[in-house]
């Protein structure tokens, strides 16, 4: 039974680690980024780039994929969506092309390819990453054998959560984050610079994404198309748990996550996906708001 | 002059009649005498097109080939290239311009089986012939395709008794991609294992492109199986090896023997992922023929690409062009029906071996062989038919060599018990 329950809680924290740049960027500026699951694709991509051009491990691509897709994020919120705030909808069509721009960007190589350019590691190929020796395999404690890889996941996005909540309640800046996702406009009146505090959001939003594309390239394969199934995923834990709620999205991210693993365990995967999506439709009609959701926004 | 009413009604009707057929009369004569054309049906965008790109290039690279050595019937041939974006509506919308407004009287493509199903309406309403070069589930029985990609039994009737036999594994766990061609070669498989005295304990499936094994591999894990048979496709197999082994499964112990597990998908995954794993299929890069490691050097120079992997699909997208090339050679005319049957029983050298078209089925006879996948991404081949075999698109359904259900009259439906 722990190993079922271990499924669950990486599962869990797969989503989490995908939701966690979501929740913020999405509970913090009301901007729906649809190009947040490209961004889990740049971090895996800077994975692979750095393994073929660096010889960089797993390990050293999590600081560099964390900055590429930072500041990646802090170009696209410098551009576009510093100019879209409050249309909801506008930053969604907005964000979704930029996904799209990305996507061609990686598989036609910068457009080097039309020139004939090759560059390793790019372009419309499956591409792979290898994992370190020492998260390979299993550990055994207790009789059950325990994935390694799937434990670094765990302990990584504990770590991600850990250094958010830390961000946003225990720093000044994170002050002036909850202050505008309460509401922006008393926020900008109290004298908080709003403009500065979302970029620098958005940034740290997107680089959470990049980490996430580390951790996925390790046993997903990494292609130009991945991320978008992702966003789905992580846009399904943020509204169950509530917008702009950081504990709302651990508790849905751990909560899908183990109805995912345990109904997958006893029946089959493909109606575990089912059940999940039954019990996301139940809530959000029960309560639209989502299970976490503050009251005064 | 003056022209009355009648007379010009009955010039300009004259005149319209002449213009409606002008383009009919020169489309006829520029066909007569320019190239043959035939059409090219890939997918290069979208998703599939990472694979099916490379059935584009071997396609080309038949017909330059053919072209280069002073072409077929005197004349070249002109490939007319569509997209079909991955897409099963859009390929029967471009095998529909193929065939009516292009007029060619052959098309080679598709890689999965929904995009042939899409397509198939197409040249049986309009009698034209398509060849599709992709191993598939069987279960088909058109006089408008030639398949040229292994079916079932030459996957498998080999692959299960060895499994049982050499490998010594009784206890299968069957699991592969949701849809059909998986769920036909569990059939196939059930049949062989029950034959050969081994008994399957699971047959599992995941939805097409998944890629979280977790909760799968667990399973296989706990079932007390001893070897994992996979018709798991696309990149959820990159995704399935991979958890393979981080849950600590070893292929010495447990080894998976895939049937769709090809060079492109060992490449993707990392080769160390599928050391000591099986695959079943009658084409290996690793081939050791010198006109198979000519084929492999002339598709790399072909593609500009040093490092470029040559698969199944790959290698019969290559031969069937030769396969049509023969058999338009030997017709009296170039349409559909008289190439259709010219090509009855050609023959030729292809990298694989010697292939042969099934005159009554139009299928491909081809040899099986079984590779155990090595550090360097490539397979060994460990067992192989001394020849090619029969194929028998109807085999789950009990079809034999001395009892066939697919024949030149068509299917015999009455055989068919379901």
């Amino acid at each position: 039974m722990l190993d079922v329950l271990l499924i669950g809680l990486s599962l869990g924290s797969i989503l989490l680690l995908v939701a966690l740049g979501l929740a913020i960027t999405y509970g913090t500026m009301g901007v729906i980024n649809m190009a947040h699951g490209e961004m889990v694709m740049v971090g895996a991509y800077t994975t692979v780039m750095a393994g073929i051009w660096l010889h960089a491990n797993l390990f050293l691509a999590i600081p560099l994929a964390f900055v590429v897709t930072a500041l990646l994020g802090l170009l696209i919120e410098r551009l576009v969506v510093r100019r879209l705030y409050g249309r909801l909808l506008d930053t969604l069509l907005a964000t979704w092309g930029i996904g799209i721009l990305i996507q061609q960007a990686v598989r036609l190589e910068f457009g080097l390819s039309f020139l004939g350019i090759h560059i390793e590691g790019l372009g419309a190929g499956l591409q792979n990453v290898a994992v370190p020796k020492i998260l390979e395999g299993t550990i055994s404690i207790g009789g059950d054998d325990i994935n390694i890889f799937r434990t670094f996941i765990i302990l990584v996005t504990i770590v991600l959560t850990a250094i958010t909540w830390f961000l946003l309640y225990h720093t000044a800046i994170g002050m002036q984050v909850r202050a505008i996702i309460r509401n922006p406009r008393m926020a900008a009146a109290c004298g908080i610079d709003v403009e500065r505090v979302n970029a620098l959001t958005f940034a740290f939003g997107s680089g959470l994404a990049g980490v996430a594309g580390v951790m996925m390239s390790g046993f997903k394969t990494v292609f130009p198309d991945m991320g978008t199934p992702m966003v789905v995923d992580g846009f399904m834990v943020v509204v169950v748990g509530g917008v702009g709620s950081l504990l709302g999205s651990i508790l849905s991210a751990g909560m899908l996550g183990q109805i995912d693993g345990v109904v997958a365990s006893i029946t089959n995967d493909i109606l575990a996906r089912a059940v999940v999506f039954g019990v996301v439709i139940l809530i959000i009609v029960l309560k639209p708001r989502g299970l976490f959701a503050f009251k005064g926004r | 002059m003056t022209v009355t009413r009648r007379q010009f009604v009955k010039t300009s009707a004259l005149g319209t009649a002449g213009v409606l057929a002008m383009p009919y009369f020169f489309t006829r004569t520029a066909a007569a005498a320019g190239p043959i054309k035939v059409g090219v049906l890939f997918s290069l965008t979208g998703g599939l097109s990472i694979i099916e790109k490379s059935l584009h290039d071997a396609t080309l690279m038949a017909i330059s080939e053919i072209n280069a050595k002073g072409g077929v019937k005197g004349t070249t041939i002109e490939a007319i290239v569509e997209d079909g974006a991955s897409d099963p509506k859009t390929y029967n919308e471009k095998a529909s311009k193929l065939v009516i407004q292009d007029r060619v009287p052959t098309v080679f493509g598709s890689y999965t089986s929904a995009s042939r199903k899409a397509v198939l309406p197409v040249f049986e309403k309009r009698n034209n012939l398509y060849f599709y070069p992709t191993y598939y589930e069987g279960f088909e029985c058109s006089k408008n395709v030639v398949y040229t990609g292994a079916v079932p039994n030459q996957q498998l009737s080999n692959f299960i008794p060895w499994i049982i036999k050499t490998l010594g594994k009784k206890k299968f766990f069957i699991v592969g991609s949701n849809y059909i061609y998986p769920r036909e070669m569990a059939k196939v498989c059930k049949i062989l294992i029950e034959k050969n005295g081994g008994e399957w304990i699971a047959d599992e499936y995941l939805e097409l492109g998944h890629s979280e094994w977790g909760a799968m591999v667990n399973k296989i894990k706990t079932s007390g199986c001893d070897v994992v048979l996979s018709n798991v496709v696309g990149d959820s197999v990159v995704a399935f090896y991979r958890e393979f082994k981080n849950q600590g499964l070893t292929h010495d112990k447990l080894p998976i023997c895939a049937t769709v597990t090809s060079e492109i998908e060992i490449a993707a995954m990392g080769p160390e992922y599928a050391v000591g794993s099986y695959t079943s299929f009658p084409y290996f890069q690793a081939i050791d023929t010198d006109i198979n490691k000519a084929f492999v050097e002339r598709y790399r120079a072909f593609v500009k690409d040093p490092k470029a992997v040559t698969h199944h699909a790959l290698e019969s997208s290559y031969f069937q062009v030769f396969l049509w090339k023969q058999a338009v050679d030997k017709a009296a005319e170039i349409t559909p029906a008289a190439i259709r049957d010219a090509v009855k029983g050609q023959e030729f050298d292809a990298p694989n071996g010697h292939v042969k078209i099934e005159p009554e089925n139009l299928h491909a006879w081809l040899t099986p062989r079984i590779a155990e996948w090595q550090a360097n991404g490539q397979g060994k081949i460990i067992n192989a038919y001394p020849k090619p075999i029969m194929p028998l698109p109807y085999v789950a359904y009990g079809e034999t060599e001395q009892n066939l259900f697919c024949t030149s009259k068509g299917l015999d439906t009455s055989k068919l018990k379901i």
